[in-house]
């Protein structure tokens, strides 16, 4: 494998973690602790929106970013002819 | 013996017999059984192991209580204890996987070339490992001493051997079976009450669904929503607005979320259950299943928090605030509440004389004057521990025995699970990291097993001997094994996959500033290894409680890791690169093709 196809496997790799980790953050620091209060404006049934992030909806979206994450990069091995046989 | 005590005897005892048959067919033949269950198992399986392995005595018995009474200041914990397995699984899990090594101070010795970091993560591991074991250990002592009718002491003795059996024999092999047969217990034991209480308050039988859900007891609907009933029910009583309610400042919450997640990324007893998978890909995968697992309970704790908190207010309060009949008469007070009181769990005071029971936020000065005028002398409910919203919640929900009996046995599967996990980690560092790694480079794998063993014995006896005998900082399990892993381990784990110059020099610097730093400020405000008086505030210097932005020393660990990345990078800049060989290391960690089994050479 060339220094330049490793290089791009790592790009896509850090590219697609600095998307993820964004989502990551928004939805719990974000949208749990700093916008809490204008959210808690909105309303999900009975929550109140910023509530139900913080104490729901941040870990449903954790759980979906690991494997949007595992399936991203099993993608990635395959493009790169990376993965493990 | 009572129909209770019967039931708990009984499923307890039948979770234990499996446990030993489990120990039984799992015995570990090679150091690699002992240390990562052969490299063999199942992602999925991985995953729900991992779950048990991380929730401990605090997840199962503490959490909701600690949301109940916070309300959405709780949500730190929610967040930064489900959090932290991004960061686990998209920055270390899959590398250190790859890496393929036995623990997790050997790849920050390789990594970084040097056997002082190796020492320093050794250090940090079981300091940290040793004060959360000390929590799991009280929690077996309390729930046989509650529920069995036997003393502390003796709990602790028999969960001790319990461990042992599995532990000894199987290391990491016998762990994790024995840890997925307990996360099938502890879940069944925590969603079943739950689902029964969330019917009850609001029809739904879906906690999640029922905590946003309308708010109908048995089924009379009340044109109000569940969290708007409880937010009235606490404001009226001068508790502060459950729903908004935060834990310190909004900063506080910021940083104590984020040293929660980066602390859950780098604790060593979660970290090696990723050297049990097969493959890289099953590393990343498995994670997504531990959390899975993790948020079944999770998602369902803030509605037992909040539930319950409704439930045991409802219970005191029976009638129109300040109305003389409003008040339940203690002398009319349920069967559970009589039993909680015999732990020492609620404890009432008559402060009034009336023979009622007042239960109110004393500290509101905005409804002191209310109080005055109906003739309360302060809060009566002078204890209300965290651990009751569990505990009692079968019985304050009016759930049968054996409901009861599973939650005992539920929290006994959730302390043995994290236990074990934790004296892996402890005697993987003591035989493979220090023995083998530093002292006995040429033993051989035979002897190493049988170290491995003893290391094992001398680990489960301390755990013991500081289950009986608490030292202060038992009390530290957050401020202590999460501050240290956020602030000296993860930082240097991070900096080894994403920074490929990141030399010797710099990182221990790092490790051991973030070590430093998070420490002192813990011991500032709780006294040197907890120990009460040593305490060393100094307001005069501005160093007065939480002088730092106001955030609290459980919250600490991120600041430290801040300080350990700083540190990090500018002694990087004054010290050589690393070697050729270890920038090949780091390239090889950062591709998945060539993963073998985990060894141990």
């Amino acid at each position: 494998m060339t220094p330049e196809k490793r290089a791009d496997y790592w790009s896509a790799n850090l590219l697609l973690l600095m998307v993820l980790l964004i989502i990551w953050f928004v939805v719990s620091f974000g949208f749990g602790i700093l916008l809490v209060e204008p959210l808690n404006a909105f309303h999900l049934g009975g929550y109140p929106l910023g509530f139900w992030f913080a104490q729901q909806g941040s870990i449903y979206v954790f759980v979906a970013l690991i494997f949007i994450y595992a399936a991203a990069m099993n993608k990635l091995d395959i493009k790169f002819d990376v993965g493990e046989e | 013996m009572t129909a209770l005590e019967i039931w708990t005897y009984s499923i307890v005892g039948l979770t234990f017999a499996t446990y030993i048959g489990i120990a039984v067919w799992s015995r570990a033949k090679s150091t690699s059984d002992f240390y990562v269950a052969g490299g063999g198992v199942n992602p999925v399986a991985n995953g729900m192991a991992t779950a048990a392995d991380w929730m401990s005595a605090a997840s199962f018995i503490s959490m909701a209580g600690m949301i109940a009474f916070n309300g959405y200041g709780g949500s730190v914990f929610l967040m930064g204890w489900t959090g932290g397995y991004v960061l686990l699984a998209l920055l270390l899990a899959p590398y250190l996987r790859k890496f393929g090594k036995f623990t997790v101070p050997e790849f920050i010795g390789d990594r970084y070339y040097s056997q002082t970091a190796r020492v320093v993560a050794v250090v940090c591991l079981i300091l940290a490992s040793v004060t959360y074991v000390i929590g799991q250990m009280t929690g077996i002592g309390v729930a046989f001493g509650r529920f069995l009718g036997v003393s502390y002491e003796m709990g602790i003795l028999a969960g001790m051997g319990i461990v042992a059996i599995y532990a000894i024999m199987g290391g990491m092999k016998g762990i994790t079976y024995t840890q997925i047969a307990q996360y099938v217990v502890l879940i069944f034991a925590y969603t079943i009450p739950a689902i029964f209480i969330s019917l009850n308050l609001t029809g739904n039988p879906l906690p999640q669904l029922g905590l946003g859900g309308e708010y109908m007891r048995d089924g009379v609907s009340s044109g109000m929503t569940l969290l708007a009933k409880l937010d009235q029910v606490v404001t009226d009583l001068g508790f502060k607005e459950y729903t908004t309610q935060v834990m310190g400042s909004s900063l506080n919450m910021f940083v104590y979320t984020l040293s929660l997640m980066i602390g859950t990324a780098g604790l060593p007893h979660v970290i090696i259950r990723f050297f049990t998978v097969p493959k890289v890909r099953d590393a990343r995968f498995s994670a997504g299943w531990a959390l899975v697992f993790i948020a079944i309970l999770y998602t369902t704790a803030p509605a037992v928090g909040a539930m319950a908190r409704l439930n045991l207010i409802d219970t005191i309060q029976i009638g129109p605030i300040g109305s003389e009949q409003g008040n339940l008469v203690y002398d009319d007070r349920p069967d559970w509440f009589k039993r909680w009181e015999a732990t020492g769990l609620l404890k009432w005071e008559d402060k009034n004389d009336d023979g009622r029971i007042q239960y109110y936020n004393d500290q509101n000065p905005e409804f002191a004057a209310k109080a005055e005028e109906w003739g309360w002398r302060g809060n009566e409910m002078v204890t209300v521990n965290n651990d009751i919203i569990v505990l009692a919640n079968p019985e304050i929900a009016g759930l049968p025995d054996w409901v009861i009996a599973l939650v005992v046995a539920g929290g006994l599967a959730a302390a043995l699970s994290t236990a074990a996990g934790l004296l892996l980690a402890i005697s993987s560092a003591i035989s493979h990291d220090l023995l083998k790694g530093v002292f006995m480079p040429h033993i051989s794998e035979k002897r190493e097993l049988l170290a491995g063993r003893l290391a094992m014995i001398a680990a489960i006896l301390l755990a013991g001997y500081l289950g009986i005998n608490p030292p202060g900082f038992a009390a530290g399990t957050v401020a202590i094994a999460f501050g240290l892993a956020a602030s000296s381990l993860f930082p240097a784990l991070m900096m080894g996959i994403f920074a490929k110059r990141m030399n010797s020099a710099g990182a221990v610097a790092g490790m051991i500033a973030g070590l430093v730093v998070t420490l002192l400020y813990v011991f500032q405000h709780k006294g040197i290894l907890f120990i009460q008086g040593t305490s060393f505030l100094a307001p005069d210097l501005g160093m007065g409680a939480n002088w730092f932005f106001g955030i609290t020393p459980e919250a600490f660990g991120a600041i430290g890791a801040g300080v350990n990345f700083l540190v990090a990078i500018a002694v990087f800049k004054f010290a050589a690169p690393p070697p050729e060989h270890i920038q090949h290391l780091v390239e090889d960690v950062r591709i998945p093709r060539g993963s073998g089994a985990a060894t141990g050479h």
